[in-house]
């Protein structure tokens, strides 16, 4: 289904430029690994920066300025409307906390903790399906429960950028809401 | 936000077991919620018209809309002879007991009757208990389980655990983090059902769906604890439907009666190459009784079946329908409650009521994890928003106009019939104490044991 518009109160600026991740990058694990990415954009999200982060993103602040430009990998997304979004992005960074941070509509209900299958990813390229480090069990046993299951699914928060990546290409699968026909059949 | 016990969370607090803590954090979403302007939280209502009660017709007119979000309070009965043994427990209840759920705080299991525990039905709760009665103590210890639960569970005799399905192993309801869990134990063994794998499975390993295949192949795995190592050990049964519980003085259970089932058609002609329409098919095989009968020996047994929703008090006032046969309330699958004749065709087309939400387990029905769960909420809660930014209509309130009050006018009604709601700073009250108690003996947290207890503390 079409996602609802936002309302006026939501803050973000009208037109960003999309930043390498590294400014907006946060630990989730030092916001306690469950806080959704949907009540920070509710507005807390500033109000709420605690100082491990703060001190975290002037680290990375700081790496930014002393990287080359070559250093920088891209990442494109595909959205639910077959729409590219491509991103300017660091080494290490993981495709769930890049989608959050650049607004592509992509769900991390656990945290990325790969304990849900919310981040659900397709892989475009087979080449590059097999350059990404081999799945865990933890991560195959939540890609199973995962609508849309395909060959080179994966979970964005366990898919790292690397130098070999660059250039990756991921699609949304079509239906994250797990609507199934099935739910309401007669049993 | 209206909660039947005085504290928040449901099956996040009571239902995920204690060894999982990873699925809990979830709960910490809430908390920054519960510090919102305009949210507030009343714990310790029961919804009614009895003295002491709230009913939903206080409530509702002060609201321009209301969501019904209180999943599934009953257990799925078996309906077979001996169902009120002693020995005979509902799973639902033996993990509310463990995690402190008041309403099970006297359960009193007997763990020390026999050896061998039976548990009917194979889905995460089935595993969750199983889990529970062969893990090593030490695993459990710096959980939030209760005290006295641990204390019980520390001198159990259980040594032996067989957790039985009425149908095969590709269509269990279990998912297989959990049996990968379980199969990992320290020191628990696990045995393979009698039957072959390859006569329960029937099919070639390489030509099922991915998730059904690595179900296989952790299950034919087994565990990496040889029987011969293992203080404890399980064993997984399939195909075996419950028929009686079995007493020889009417009063403790002392076995469990099956009659044997099969598949009606062969699982591998069900298999086209397609992955999704093979991985719906294979879980959707049914099985038939084939009146063969076979008995399992045990003094305790638990029924894990899965649950049903009831209809709130007052839903007829609200016009609000509820399907008893699926256990929901009618829906249009986004959550906004239907209910027939309101419809813009006329009288025999099926219309959303006004303001009516629905979202979870009494959308749905009472299967999925906590994340597709968490996923239905905000489908729900994305269309309320919707429905609110397209001007669709909502509840009219007592004067058509009049702009409603909502949680003034609902205190002011609480007030009237004596009932003493739990506030969200009366929940923190409650949250820092329980944590303190917890950290004297090195858990995250001692819950308290009764709602009693409970509201003393918010007195006092």
């Amino acid at each position: 289904m079409h996602h609802p518009s936002r309302g006026a109160d939501d803050t973000r600026p009208s037109s960003k430029p999309r930043k390498a991740i590294s400014d907006n990058i946060f630990e989730r694990s030092s916001l306690g690994g469950g806080v959704s990415r949907r009540v920070r954009r509710a507005g807390t999200a500033t109000s709420t920066l605690r100082n491990q982060e703060k001190s975290r993103i002037a680290d990375i602040l700081r790496k930014c300025s002393q990287a080359d430009v070559e250093d920088r990998l891209h990442v494109t997304f595909i959205d639910k409307d077959g729409d590219k979004h491509t991103f300017e992005v660091a080494n290490g960074d993981n495709l769930l906390d890049i989608a959050q941070a650049n607004d592509i509509e992509m769900e991390g209900a656990c945290g990325g903790s790969c304990a849900c299958s919310t981040c659900h990813v397709i892989v475009e390229s087979d080449e590059m399906y097999d350059k990404i480090p081999e799945a865990s069990d933890d991560e195959n046993d939540m890609l199973d429960l995962a609508f849309g299951l395909t060959e080179t699914s994966r979970l964005g928060c366990q898919v790292h950028m690397a130098p070999e990546l660059d250039g990756l290409v991921v699609k949304l699968p079509s239906m994250t809401r797990n609507m199934q026909a099935s739910d309401f059949e007669k049993r | 936000m209206f909660e039947s016990l005085p504290v928040p969370y449901g099956l996040v607090r009571f239902g995920v077991a204690p060894d999982h803590p990873d699925v809990k954090k979830s709960a910490e979403t809430l908390e920054d919620v519960g510090k919102w302007p305009g949210f507030d939280f009343a714990g310790n209502i029961q919804i009614g018209d009895g003295p002491g009660q709230l009913p939903l017709t206080s409530i509702a007119p002060h609201y321009d809309a209301m969501l019904f979000a209180y999943g599934a309070s009953r257990d799925k009965q078996l309906g077979i002879p001996g169902e009120n043994l002693k020995g005979v427990i509902s799973a639902r209840a033996f993990v509310g007991w463990y995690n402190g759920l008041p309403e099970y705080a006297h359960l009193n299991p007997d763990l020390q009757a026999g050896d061998t525990a039976v548990i009917i039905g194979q889905g995460n709760v089935a595993l969750d208990v199983a889990r529970f009665l062969l893990s090593p103590i030490n695993r459990l210890k710096n959980t939030d389980v209760s005290e006295h639960a641990l204390e019980t569970v520390s001198k159990s005799r259980i040594r032996d655990v067989k957790v039985i399905g009425r149908r095969g192993p590709l269509q269990a309801p279990y998912t297989i983090k959990e049996l990968r869990e379980l199969l990992n134990l320290p020191a628990v063994g696990f045995a393979p059902p009698p039957e072959s794998w390859d006569e329960l499975i029937q099919a070639e390993r390489k030509k099922l769906p991915r998730q059904l295949r690595r179900i296989a192949e952790v299950l034919e795995r087994g565990s990496k604890t040889p029987m011969d190592q293992a203080d404890k050990a399980w064993q997984l049964g399939y195909l075996r439907s419950p028929a009686e519980f079995l007493s020889s003085n009417g009063e403790n259970l002392k076995a469990v009666g099956f009659e044997q089932t099969e598949y009606i058609s062969d699982i591998a002609s069900t298999i086209s190459g397609d992955p999704q329409q093979d991985l719906n098919n294979v879980r959707a095989m049914k099985v038939k009784g084939t009146g063969k009968k076979t008995m399992l020996r045990a003094n305790l047994a638990f029924i894990s079946v899965g649950y049903q929703s009831e209809p709130l008090p007052g839903f007829d006032k609200l016009g609000i329908p509820f399907d008893e046969n699926f256990g929901i309330i009618p829906n249009d699958m986004y959550g906004r409650v239907m209910a027939p004749g309101r419809g813009p065709a006329g009288a025999l087309t099926a219309g959303h009521i006004p303001g009516m939400y629905c979202s979870g387990w009494v959308k749905r029905g009472p299967t999925g994890v906590i994340a597709s769960t968490m996923d239905d909420a905000f489908s729900t809660g994305d269309i309320i928003v919707k429905d609110w930014e397209s001007g669709v209509k909502f509840s009219e309130g007592e004067e058509a106009g009049r702009k409603k009050e909502g949680f003034e006018a609902v205190r002011r009604e609480m007030q009237r019939r004596g009932i003493r709601s739990v506030s969200w700073p009366d929940w923190m009250k409650i949250d820092t104490e329980e944590r303190r108690r917890g950290k004297e003996k090195g858990k995250e947290r001692e819950k308290f044991r009764t709602i009693e207890e409970m509201m003393q503390l918010v007195d006092s």
